[in-house]
């Protein structure tokens, strides 16, 4: 039995856990506001809000319901819209959209609204970029997000009073959210939660579904499987002599709010902000990216840089193995079935590190990458004395780039060195053309994004220059 | 008239209590539906194996072209469309098969088991090919102005080339879909997400061997349309139709986002040629351009939109010397229809390329040959029709506004310091022809009820799909029965009760249904004052109505509109009305393709700028800045909501939004993950909507212009902004014409080695 709350309701249920929480909440519940725009998490019309105790403190996150399975709400506040509205009359966030003309044709509003709703429930600082933000997994055809702009703004303007101690109380007694919200907490405590049986040999291990569920949605509702998102063991990072861990099922979200990433990362934020959107952040777990092997996967590529080392695990043995050596060809794995990944490894970049992250897509933000790199490497003597440089979506896998890599160490960073490099990373890829690009344009793309690297790192040096 | 009201649906839409098609309570036994379309895009049908299908878990029936009791056939222009493939498919996504089953889920998992096996026939994607190889879908349509053979005599400067616009996805959020129900005396009941009802109705009529009569088709609103749903909600709606009326069960089918995507067409792509030429002070003396409109598989919509081209093919300048030639290229993709602009956008792409061409040849700024050229009134379109213009009025508001000439010089101090970042800009005008192309569409149909208690029901052709159509309608009736709007209630579309109705499209669904709204609400006042005039022994001129109170000589009495209301009951008069309105003055003749095809046009200029990154090709456009012609506004919240909606898609269109379909006629974008529409972060950062405003009559409704689909061609000055940017990094760059300028083409082109070949500039006096 799977116990949860839906707005103001307890559910206990035995639906298929691998049954999509949209599915559930339009077809089993009839709460018809959470809308299907596409299934695969990329318009956010389905967007919901799940509520979960952490330290004995609730905090809400938006997700896209159409990638949760059901198994992952145990426990939670689930939030649709129906669970924001007021019996009558519209909450200050629907009143600000309405008043705004920020709704059109009016099947994207739900989805905006809860994540809006998302917005002032979070811990953010109460900013309107922050309120942009939270909307940026939303899809609006109709309006050209103008008008939801200045409705965002309204909101931003409405909570920034707000204690994060205290939001749900300045919420509720703003008339902002429903008053139930506050029972929310006493509530969740109460919950009984069976833990979900163990899994059996070979039964498909789902993270946060953000992969599993676009590509194989029809299999993922009947199919055993094993929840790893909730597993407080793999949720974890911590910092040992400089060694960086980061557990499996911890999400992109819980990376940029981690104070041990950030420093180890001064412009993670910027980083994060190119890799999909606020609920797929939510979702998306780092091992699921890692074994998902997408030659594109954002932070496959990230780690890659940093020369991570992973933790496979068969439930009673566990070995290390190198990020680079776990790729073996097109999403084929050095990694056997009853394998999972427990948890990854690096050095965390210290002040004399250089590290950065580059991406480019079609549309900049919630994109998968036409190409993408990450670099890391320390100097000595104005002399690069090590470097790991990586980058996808130029090769059947993500690559670590070893040539280029090679014929940098000991070299100092000039304009000519730079050229030179790109003339050796050309040697060692092999992009396809495909929908995110011509090979052709992959190719000139790596080399740009490997100046702009330099270009990023060393602005003294080569500040606005165009490198040839 | 309240002109800020907020869309009436605003409500229910931010409670997530607005009803979509998939949101209808569903009956008991209701039946799901799954198409099996083609997976190749053309071929014989040598095998259709459906055996393992139909033994499949929970499969009632599938549904083959041998099933259908009428015609197999749902073209709206021309009777070439096939509901279901019978003996060839030509396109992929063509259904071929109709699953039913009691769930979504098993009519989707049998569908997979479908085997189809076809004798490949030879594929063509390409339009010229298309038509090399004489495959088009009517003859060449041609327009022409003055004498073009001896024009080019008189031209200073001549130039030419080619243009390539891509397609578009719609996009609208809600996917295709619709709900049909067996009714007594064989009758049925479509709930259809659908621009069109009675293209539905006809072509259900028509496939069921059933009389219109027996065909409810009722739409309460769209999940977005923009022209996807004009033609291209029918199939999917007569096939529900089909199961429901064999099974007598009620059958639903709410399509996944990527069958959506792979069944329906979109935006037409074209090729194009032009040869411009002008005088030695810029003014263009001659214009010629071919268009190949890759039409897709069959004719759906694509004749009118073809149409369209040639009728804005000189945007807002007056040429007096035109010959525009279109094509309509049958190729093997799904069949492109109507979207935001309906071919119009198309042939102005091509028009403001052979400018920039034109003036980056001259090396001067492309907006000194728009300038000089726009339209006057008097001027004649290549089709007859004298301008009553507003672009120069419109050009020097947003110069004045926006000082074009400052934006371009603080552009090049800009570019003249950055070596990695460099802006360039655009001037966009715009002109739109209002109406209905094909004269006879012009009509619609309003049916107002006046209830005794006095609220006030209105039903008219017009579908509301985000546009704010119903929150118009509302305003007229309130306006002319000077009411509390909150008596209003707009009713959903329906078949039943508006009959023969005109698909919402055009922008001109509110002038259309608004005028015949206002023509019933009229009919029915005047018998309400001649009530009241008999009440106040008073001529019924001398009575109004104001505010929910009737006036006499313009003084207030004691009766109200409810007593009003209720006193014309009792004495047996008519409280509603049945209006028909058409619009007067229009006409054209296809067969000399001059005529008077347009009740008025919509002007307008934008001003864009544009940033790239020249180190990385991505690019953001800085912001939009425009003086738009709205008339008077009857809507100032929706018309905004309108310009910037239309802006952005249009952007969309001219940037990200890139189509991909390989050689084998496979759809290669074909979801959200690999389509890209804008976000909030991609749009402009700043988005200024001057009106006009202009107190002239016009023979729009309340003299407020359409503006469903003028501003979305503001949007291609975006493609010239980055165009502009990009030369200013390199002045030699290898920079075709092709839109959307994807930061692909930005890269590749801000690193192209190999020079434009040589300048075009045919001769120079």
């Amino acid at each position: 039995m799977l116990q949860f709350i839906l707005n103001e309701q307890n559910i206990d249920t035995d639906l298929p856990s691998g049954m999509t929480m949209l599915d559930f909440v339009r077809y089993h519940q009839h709460l018809t506001g959470t809308k299907i725009g596409c299934r695969e998490g990329d318009c956010g019309a389905c967007t919901i809000l799940v509520g979960e105790l952490i330290n004995n403190e609730l905090h809400y996150q938006s997700m896209t319901s159409c990638l949760m399975p059901i198994a992952n709400a145990a426990g939670k506040h689930i939030v649709t819209i129906e669970g924001i509205n007021f019996p009558d009359g519209l909450n200050p966030i629907q009143q600000a959209m309405a008043d705004e003309g920020a709704t059109q044709c009016g099947f994207c509003t739900p989805g905006f609204i809860v994540s809006l709703a998302g917005f002032c429930l979070g811990n953010q600082a109460v900013t309107k970029e922050n309120a942009i933000a939270a909307v940026d997994g939303n899809i609006c055809r109709c309006t050209g997000y103008k008008s939801i702009e200045r409705a965002a703004y309204k909101i931003a303007d409405l909570t920034k009073t707000k204690n994060n101690s205290q939001t749900i109380d300045f919420l509720t007694s703003n008339k902002i959210l429903p008053a139930y919200f506050s029972t929310i907490k006493n509530r969740l405590e109460k919950l009984q939660n069976e833990t979900l049986p163990l899994p059996e040999a070979n039964t498909k291990i789902v993270g946060g579904g953000t992969d599993l569920y676009v590509q194989q949605h029809d299999k993922m509702t009947t199919s055993a499987s094993h929840y790893f998102f909730d597993n407080k063991a793999l949720k974890n990072i911590t910092i040992a002599d400089n060694i960086c861990t980061i557990g499996a099922s911890v999400t992109v979200a819980e990376l940029l709010s981690s104070p041990i990433i950030n420093k180890g990362f001064p412009s993670f934020p910027q980083y994060a902000k190119l890799v999909s959107s606020t609920p797929i952040r939510n979702m998306a777990t780092i091992a699921g990216n890692i074994v998902n092997a997408s030659p594109i996967g954002d932070f496959t590529v990230f780690l890659l840089a940093l020369n991570a080392k992973i933790v496979l695990s068969d439930g009673v043995q566990k070995r290390n193995l190198p990020l680079q050596k776990l790729y073996k060809g097109y999403k084929d794995l050095d990694k056997k079935t009853e394998e999972f990944i427990e948890a990854i490894e690096f050095v965390l970049p210290d002040e004399n590190t250089y590290f950065n992250f580059e991406k480019i897509s079609k549309r900049t933000h919630l994109d998968i990458a036409s190409v993408n790199t990450a670099v890391s490497l320390q100097l000595k003597n104005e002399i690069i004395e090590t470097i790991h440089l990586s980058a996808g979506g130029v090769g059947p896998i993500p690559m670590y780039l070893a040539k280029t890599i090679k014929f940098l160490e000991g070299k100092n960073i000039t304009e000519k060195n730079i050229s030179e490099a790109i003339e050796v990373m050309w040697t060692e890829i092999s992009p396809i053309s495909d929908a995110r690009g011509t090979k052709e344009y992959k190719t000139l793309l790596l080399g740009q994004l490997i100046k702009a690297h330099f270009i990023q790192l060393f602005p003294q040096q080569l500040a606005n220059k165009i490198i040839v | 008239m309240k002109k800020s009201m907020k869309n009436i649906d605003s409500y229910t839409h931010v409670r997530g209590e607005s009803v979509y098609l998939d949101d209808i309570p569903m009956l008991r036994g209701s039946l799901f539906a799954a198409v099996f379309d083609s997976p190749v895009a053309h071929g014989k049908i040598k095998r259709l194996e459906l055996q393992e299908a139909a033994a499949a878990k929970g499969v009632v029936k599938i549904f083959t072209a041998a099933d259908i009791p009428g015609d197999n056939q749902i073209g709206g222009i021309i009777p070439d469309e096939e509901l279901l493939a019978h003996t060839e498919v030509h396109f992929c996504g063509m259904p071929v098969a109709l699953v039913i089953a009691d769930s979504e889920e098993n009519a989707k998992a049998a569908v997979k088991k479908i085997i189809l096996e076809v004798d490949p026939l030879p594929i063509i994607t390409d339009p010229v090919e298309a038509a090399q190889k004489n495959e088009l879908i009517h003859p060449p349509r041609t327009f022409q102005l003055g004498d073009i053979a001896n024009a080019w005599q008189n031209c200073a400067y001549i130039f030419e080339g080619s243009t390539e616009t891509n397609g578009q996805e719609h996009l609208y959020i809600e996917t295709q879909g619709a709900y049909a129900i067996p009714k007594e005396h064989g009758a049925i009941r479509i709930y259809s997400s659908t621009q069109g009802p009675t293209a539905v109705q006809r072509a259900t009529a028509n496939v069921l061997n059933l009389p219109m009569n027996k065909v409810e088709v009722d739409t309460t609103r769209l999940g977005g349309g923009f022209g996807g749903k004009e033609d291209q909600a029918t199939a999917w709606a007569v096939l529900c139709a089909l199961a429901a009326h064999h099974l007598q069960k009620p059958v639903k089918y709410a399509m996944h986002r990527m069958e959506d995507m792979r069944m329906t067409g979109k935006r037409h792509p074209y090729s194009s040629r032009y040869k411009i030429g002008l005088s030695k002070d810029y003014k263009i003396i001659a214009y010629e351009a071919s268009f190949y409109q890759n039409a897709g598989a069959t004719a759906d919509l694509s004749p009118a939109v073809l149409e369209r081209t040639l009728f804005h093919c000189t945007n807002s300048y007056f040429i007096p010397h035109v010959k525009a030639t279109a094509y309509c290229c049958r190729t093997n993709l799904p069949p492109n229809t109507a979207f935001r602009g309906f071919g119009g956008p198309q042939g102005m792409f091509v028009i403001e390329a052979a400018i920039v061409k034109a003036a980056e040849a001259l090396h001067i700024s492309p907006s000194v040959i728009q300038q000089k050229n726009l339209l006057q009134t008097g001027d004649e379109f290549p089709y007859g029709q004298k301008a009553e213009s507003e672009a120069l009025a419109c050009w020097q508001k947003a110069d004045e506004l926006f000082q074009i000439e400052k934006i371009q010089n603080n552009i090049q101090e800009f570019n003249k310091k950055n070596n990695l970042v460099k802006k360039g800009m655009a001037v966009m005008p715009i002109c739109f022809g209002i109406s209905f192309t094909k004269t006879l569409m012009n009509q619609a149909r309003a049916l107002v009820h006046v209830y005794t208690d006095g609220s006030i029901g209105v039903s008219t052709g017009a579908i509301e799909m985000g546009q704010g159509v119903n929150t118009k309608m509302l305003q007229v009736a309130a306006a002319i029965f000077s009411v509390d709007p909150s008596l209003v209630k707009i009713n959903s579309t329906n078949t039943y009760r508006i009959a023969n109705t005109s698909p919402t499209a055009a922008s001109a669904a509110a002038d259309l249904n608004g005028k015949a709204t206002e023509l019933a609400c009229l009919a029915i006042l005047e018998r309400l004052k001649n009530v009241a005039a008999d009440i106040f022994q008073t001529k019924p001129e001398a009575v109004t109505l104001n505010e929910n109170w009737v006036y006499v000589d313009d003084k207030k009495t004691d009766w109200n509109w409810n007593k009003l209301v209720l006193e014309t009951y009792n004495r047996r008069i008519n409280l509603s009305e049945h209006a028909h309105y058409t619009p007067s003055g229009i006409h054209f003749d296809t067969t000399k393709e001059k005529g008077h095809p347009f009740t008025y046009h919509v002007y307008g200029t934008a001003v864009i700028s544009a940033t790239i990154d020249c180190l990385r090709g991505r690019y953001e456009i800085d912001d939009v800045k425009v003086v738009h012609d709205f008339g008077k506004s009857m809507n100032s919240i929706i018309d905004r909501g309108q310009c910037e909606g239309g802006i952005v898609q249009g952007i969309g269109w001219m940037t990200m939004e890139e189509l991909l379909y390989d050689k084998d006629g496979k759809l290669r974008s074909n979801a959200l993950s690999t389509y890209k529409v804008p976000d909030i972060y991609s749009v402009p950062k700043e988005i200024i909507i001057e009106p006009l405003a202009t107190q002239k009559e016009n023979l729009a409704i309340f003299s407020s212009k359409a503006v469903g689909e003028p501003p979305l061609m503001y949007g291609i000055g975006a493609y010239f902004a980055l165009h502009n940017a990009i030369k200013s990094f390199n002045p030699n760059a290898n920079l075709p014409f092709d839109a959307p300028m994807t930061p692909e083409k930005v890269l590749m082109a801000l690193y192209s080695k190999i020079p434009e070949p040589k300048e075009s500039l045919v001769k120079a006096l």
